[in-house]
């Protein structure tokens, strides 16, 4: 028997599980859409990994992390539930020791993260714009009829520059239609666009911080060389693009997974057969008084395992368990 | 005479016992909650910052059942906050609702005009009843504001969870539910006995954050998005450089009761910022730097999306924290129903003070607290 650990980032757009052996080698990694569905996605994930896996693997602990990790966590029965961030600045160190910033760039978030002497020391979400991310790029390779993996290959074969605005996404798109009308051709608009998208997300979230090499690039944009090779150009140094780079938050959550595992000598995790189970959630508006909260119910065949969503505590408080017996 | 006002914290609960001393009849606005935000939102020019918006929900409400006159307190300086009652008003009037603003100000340091409109709040003529009623409110807030300083404190160490919000939740509805400050003082100090027999355990190695930022975001727990409390369930002590009881005296008096505090807080921004900027911007600078100082863990700055004092500040604080070492954080508020965000930086926030504190225990062992 294989001792094992599963790494679970669940994100707005992308859900990616990895699993890792003992000596935290990854063994294996999944990349599925999210597409708004968390845990359908989540189940058929874990469904996919279970028959890759086959036999001889033993579960040993679980991690979950991105904007999905609560739920994510219930439906596994993870050790750690963990935030993107930690879990990418863990991930970072376990491939790189020394590294000092990461850069990364996902569907819906970036962040810059700077790690000081193995710790993390800064770090910064963006908060209002979006044309610093994976989904936009993914809009204008799309609009432009070019499937996202030539984008960044077409940028590199571009000769002159072309400026594009990149303050925001709103701007970006209409300079870019702009430029495309004065003639520029397509690798020139492109490549400004990478530009563009670099200069945004320095200009946002690198604002005022000091980006020491090693610099990481994580993230599924980091698969995209035009947007690596613009960030070379911009910080002068080299950008290293882990051979993981699109699951890092992943593995960082296994590694967590493992650390606490260790510490507690057991784990939650529920067997590869919670695919098999319904889940359902419901959610009502609480008309107690005028935050009218949203009141998320989760239900796992039927019965009502966690509930959350209120300001007061009125609903999440109760005692879950002790309802499922009156039921 | 129906008066209304602005929430903001807790104020609301002194200001009631004051009027309820004089004898004058308030609408205390419907607490804040999401239904107050939308209207305010809804009137509100598209870019303003989050504390007007919400400022213009109360009234609305508070006309809504019964209220005929607002009273707010005035400010000037290069903030926008100076102008809130005059775009308040026109925009009420547009609504079509017949109120009446008073500003609670000397407009040219005329002090005569000032007593003119206490006085017509009050009611009455008479200064010493005025004065009276007055300190009974003064005193209610002093006390009020030192309980959720001590709430902030303690909550992290309690050995079961949810012990001190018990005593804290049925005090402010009871305070709610009774008329008159000696009363409100009574119950306050039977709440603060009862917090002081609460479980404690103080070996827990919890961390310490100060809040700095935009006055209003800071006290008002709505605006910002219950903050503290999210922060002591991290295990975090949590300290407010703001509190309403300093606000009043600043703002009622003018500056001049600038007691020490003040002076250190201006002395400590010194380098960073030399003249005044609007609104609390400088003071965001000092406080961040004595927090420091004190050996806080770190310092978040919560500051609504657009406000101008705070952009100056957020651009000098990445210098401050690496000449003083300390980590800062800066939230933006604005009309946000998903937490899901500001809970993801708020815990990778703590895991990062927390690897710190681990690495450099040893040395810093020798200079904490
Ligand atoms: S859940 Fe609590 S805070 Fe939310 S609307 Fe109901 S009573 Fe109000």
């Amino acid at each position: 028997m294989k001792k094992c650990y599963l790494g679970v980032d669940i994100g707005s757009v992308s859900t990616n599980i990895i699993v890792m052996d003992e000596d935290e080698k990854v063994l294996d990694t999944l990349y599925i859409r999210t597409q708004g569905k968390p845990i359908e996605t989540v189940k058929k994930g874990l469904s996919q990994m279970k028959a890759r896996l086959g036999k001889d693997v033993l579960i040993c602990g679980v991690g979950t992390t991105g904007s999905g990790r609560n739920l994510g966590g219930i439906i596994i029965g993870a050790d750690a539930v963990k935030n993107e961030i930690t879990a990418h600045g863990i991930a970072a160190l376990h491939f790189v020791p020394d590294v000092k910033t990461i850069i990364e760039i996902g569907g819906q978030d970036s962040k810059i993260i700077l790690l000081r002497n193995g710790v993390l020391y800064d770090f910064a979400m963006n908060t209002v714009c979006a044309a610093g991310t994976g989904s936009f790029l993914d809009r204008q390779a799309e609009r432009l009829g070019i499937p996202i993996e030539e984008f960044g290959k077409l940028a590199l074969k571009s000769k002159a520059t072309v400026r594009i605005a990149g303050r925001c996404a709103v701007f970006a798109e209409s300079d870019m239609i702009h430029k495309q009308q004065l003639g520029h051709n397509q690798e020139d608009i492109i490549n400004g666009l990478c530009e563009a998208l670099v200069r945004n997300y320095l200009n946002n979230l690198g604002k005022g911080k000091e980006i020491q090499s090693p610099v990481i690039f994580q993230g599924g944009v980091a698969a995209n060389i035009g947007i690596r090779k613009a960030f070379e150009r911009i910080l002068g140094c080299e950008v290293i693009v882990p051979r993981f780079a699109s699951v890092m938050g992943a593995i960082g959550s296994a590694l967590l997974a493992k650390k606490e595992v260790a510490k507690k000598g057991t784990t939650n995790f529920k067997g590869f057969e919670v695919a098999d189970s319904n889940y359902t959630v419901k959610s009502f508006e609480c008309e107690h008084c005028p935050n009218m909260c949203e009141v998320v119910e989760f239900y796992r065949d039927e019965i009502i395992v966690a509930r959350w969503g209120d300001k007061c505590g009125r609903w999440s408080n109760i005692n879950v368990q002790s309802e499922k017996l009156a039921q | 005479m129906k008066i209304t006002f602005p929430h903001m914290g807790n104020m609301y609960l002194p200001i009631k016992a004051m009027f309820d001393d004089l004898g004058v009849e308030v609408v205390v606005p419907p607490k804040n909650s999401k239904k107050t935000l939308e209207i305010g939102t809804k009137y509100s020019p598209e870019l303003i910052c989050l504390p007007m918006k919400i400022n213009l929900g109360n009234y609305v409400e508070s006309i809504e059942k019964g209220a005929d006159t607002i009273v707010v307190t005035g400010s000037c300086g290069p903030c926008r906050f100076g102008y809130f009652a005059e775009v308040e008003k026109e925009i009420l009037k547009d609504l079509g609702y017949d109120v009446e603003f008073v500003v609670l100000e000397a407009p040219d340091g005329d002090i005569k005009e000032f007593y003119n409109r206490i006085s017509k709040i009050a009611n009455t003529k008479n200064m010493i009843k005025i004065a009276k009623a007055l300190k009974g409110g003064i005193s209610v807030l002093k006390k009020i504001d030192k309980l959720e300083e001590q709430v902030l404190k303690l909550r992290p160490y309690e050995k079961n969870k949810g012990d001190i919000d018990k005593v804290y939740k049925k005090l402010i509805s009871n305070l709610e539910n009774i008329t008159g400050a000696q009363k409100m003082l009574q119950l306050i100090s039977q709440a603060q006995r009862d917090i002081e027999k609460i479980p404690l355990d103080y070996n827990r190695d919890v961390l310490k954050v100060g809040l700095v930022g935009e006055i209003y975001t800071i006290i008002e727990d709505f605006a910002n998005i219950d903050i503290g409390k999210k922060l002591n369930e991290l295990g975090v002590v949590v300290h407010k450089s703001h509190s309403t009881f300093r606000w009043l005296l600043e703002h009622l008096f003018y500056n001049s009761i600038g007691g020490t505090r003040e002076k250190d807080i201006r002395k400590a921004a010194k380098p960073y910022v030399k003249t005044m900027v609007g609104g609390h911007g400088r003071e965001t600078i000092g406080n961040t730097i004595i927090y420091a100082k004190e050996g806080y863990d770190g310092v978040i700055q919560v500051m609504p999306f657009t406000c101008m004092p705070e952009i100056v500040a957020m651009s000098l604080l990445p210098q401050v924290q690496n000449e003083h070492d300390i980590p800062v954080m800066t939230l933006i508020i604005d009309e946000m129903t998903g937490e899901a965000g500001y809970v993801t930086r708020l815990e990778a926030y703590v895991d990062l003070l927390r690897n710190r504190r681990e690495k450099y225990k040893n040395e810093k062992m020798l200079s904490w607290r």
